[in-house]
């Protein structure tokens, strides 16, 4: 068995896991700061991608990316790189689709923080960031992993955008989700379940690894 | 001068114009929930930004309008505590308290600092627990040792007991009485309960609706709350609205009572007497009355009085006193006066 896909699965939903890490908790910290009207408009506006069906997303990132669109134009001509049908064009994709996942829990676990520590840190002479990775995160810190464990699973079972912005290549574009759907169409059904079966593990693993996680943090005291 | 505070501030239809000055000792800022002593100290904090006006601790102008200074809260140095203490909840007491000596750079004499203050405070046996794991008592000093390690100019205390449990709060109050009078500088204290106030604190400013009704040393106040609303959170429970009659004399609308008052001015609108300040007996003032209700305290009773001459529905006055003193008055009506000077005269 070819372990291509696994691997190129992982890989791409690391990676956006990442981005939308550090991209979805900005945004839900400086969002929450602006005004409500402001606040409203980006709500929705980021939370699109959520309710939207991923082929709608692909096509939006096809009419931008594209070899013959904008942004796609210009990176191919300025570094003379196609920035979709390659395996890192899935990232574009993933992290659309998983942006909204991240941001609303963050927000949420924002929300819920006790802006007194806040207060009570600054007057004591601690640091903006400081309260930011110290106090802050740390007291959101089980909203903002669940944001993360479920953009990343949700990344890894990313379709529509995917298939539409990066194709199906096998050994170079291939992910679990497109092969699944390849293994199908062709009637290789045996091959199909054996990624359905890897695909089931992983996920399972991934809310094992939730639950447990959760627990310990809550045996040492929120 | 040790305390200069004159800001103005607007939130929505709430206005806050307060202006005051303390010197080396505890002001009380007494008030109702809402009533803007929290946001004046969040305001001196820096937490909140007044529209208006200056704030000066120790020399050191902390805000003014008019010069464009606004220094953040990190560089204030003022020492504020939550009534829920804001520890961290994710640090341990050692950790909480590290933080709190953050502004000093030398680490040997920063760790000294936090030893030694953990020692003072006896909260050496638990460095290692979470906040969590502390009892509320726990919790308030490990709060102040936090607070006290970063070197404040001026403690800003607010609702320091409301979070503890009666028998507890009793104990705190010595506890926080002593660390006060060790810090030997300005301590702003914002609390509703007027005993708490009257024990700890030096000078009283009564605080109602954005604005200071009354101001002075907590003998002053509490002998002239100024006001309806000072008289309440100063605890006086029988208070009447008041219609002017001839020169020194004035009719208690809500007690249906005909008083004599000295130092009316057209300003007194309602007139307030302690419950403990009634006397039995004839006198100036005095009345005969019909026990309306007897009250049992744990240790005193509190008579609920009408004047038998006042119309049906009139409010009564209560009146307390230890048990054994009603034990020998008792009767289901009885002669009391109303001492002039015991009369607060209020604005309404």
């Amino acid at each position: 068995m070819d372990w291509f896909p696994l691997y190129n699965s992982i890989r791409i939903a690391a990676i956006s896991t990442v981005i939308i890490f550090f991209l979805g908790i900005f945004a839900a910290y400086y969002i929450a700061k602006t005004p409500r009207l402001v606040k409203g408009v980006l709500d929705v506006i980021l939370t699109l991608p959520l309710v939207l069906p991923p082929t709608v997303v692909g096509y939006l990132l096809l009419r931008v990316l594209g070899p013959k669109r904008v942004i796609g134009a210009w990176f191919l001509r300025a570094f003379d790189l196609k920035l979709t049908m390659t395996w890192w064009s899935a990232i574009f994709a993933t992290t659309v689709v998983i942006f909204p996942l991240m941001y609303r829990t963050a927000r949420g676990a924002f929300e819920s923080f006790d802006e007194t520590l806040a207060y009570s840190a600054q007057s004591l002479g601690l640091s903006n960031t400081y309260i930011f990775w110290r106090i802050r995160m740390p007291y959101c810190r089980q909203g903002i992993l669940a944001g993360t464990v479920l953009a990343f699973a949700r990344a890894l079972g990313e379709y529509g955008a995917t298939s539409m912005i990066c194709g199906y290549t096998p050994g170079r574009t291939a992910t679990i989700s497109t092969t699944v759907y390849q293994l199908w169409r062709t009637n290789d059904d045996a091959a199909a379940f054996r990624w359905v079966l890897v695909n089931l593990t992983i996920s399972f693993v991934v809310l094992l690894a939730v639950n447990m996680l959760e627990k310990r943090s809550r045996k040492g005291g929120a | 001068m040790s305390v200069f505070v004159d800001i103005e501030k607007t939130l929505g239809s709430f206005h806050l114009k307060v202006r005051f000055e303390a010197g080396n000792e505890t002001l009380a800022l007494l008030g109702a929930s809402g009533s803007g002593k929290s946001m004046t100290l969040k305001c001196i904090a820096g937490i909140e930004k007044p529209d208006r006006g200056r704030i000066v601790v120790d020399d050191v102008v902390l805000f003014d309008s008019e010069k464009h200074i606004n220094l953040p809260p990190q560089q204030r140095h003022t020492g504020l505590m939550f009534q829920n203490y804001a520890l961290f909840p994710n640090m341990t007491v050692l950790q909480n308290i590290r933080a709190g000596a953050s502004r000093e750079p030398d680490k040997r004499k920063r760790e000294a600092a936090v030893t030694a203050i953990m020692d003072s405070f006896g909260l050496t046996p638990l460095a290692g627990h979470l906040p969590s794991q502390l009892s509320g008592g726990q919790q308030q000093r490990t709060a102040l040792a936090r607070i006290l390690v970063s070197n404040p100019r001026i403690l800003l205390l607010d609702e320091p007991f409301s979070a503890l449990d009666n028998h507890l709060r009793f104990r705190l109050e010595q506890e926080v009485r002593r660390i006060i009078g060790e810090f030997g500088k300005t301590v702003l204290l914002v609390s509703h309960d007027r005993d708490e106030v009257f024990r700890l604190s030096d000078s009283i400013a009564i605080v109602d609706d954005g604005k200071i009704d009354a101001f002075g040393t907590k003998a002053e106040v509490f002998a002239n709350p100024h006001t309806r609303k000072g008289a309440m959170l100063t605890g006086c429970k029988n208070i009447s609205h008041l219609e002017m009659l001839e020169a020194g004399k004035a009719w208690a609308t809500d007690w249906d009572m005909e008083l004599e008052i000295p130092g009316l001015t057209p300003e007194t609108g309602a007139v307030g007497i302690r419950m403990h300040d009634i006397r039995p007996g004839p006198g100036r003032n005095g009345f005969r009355c019909r026990v309306v209700e007897e009250i049992e305290n744990p240790f005193s009773y509190t008579i609920m009085l009408q004047s038998v001459s006042s119309a049906a529905g009139s409010c009564p006055i209560g009146w307390e006193m230890e048990k054994a003193v009603w034990n020998r008055l008792r009767a289901p009506e009885i002669g009391v006066c109303l001492p002039p000077e015991s009369l607060l005269l209020l604005k309404e």
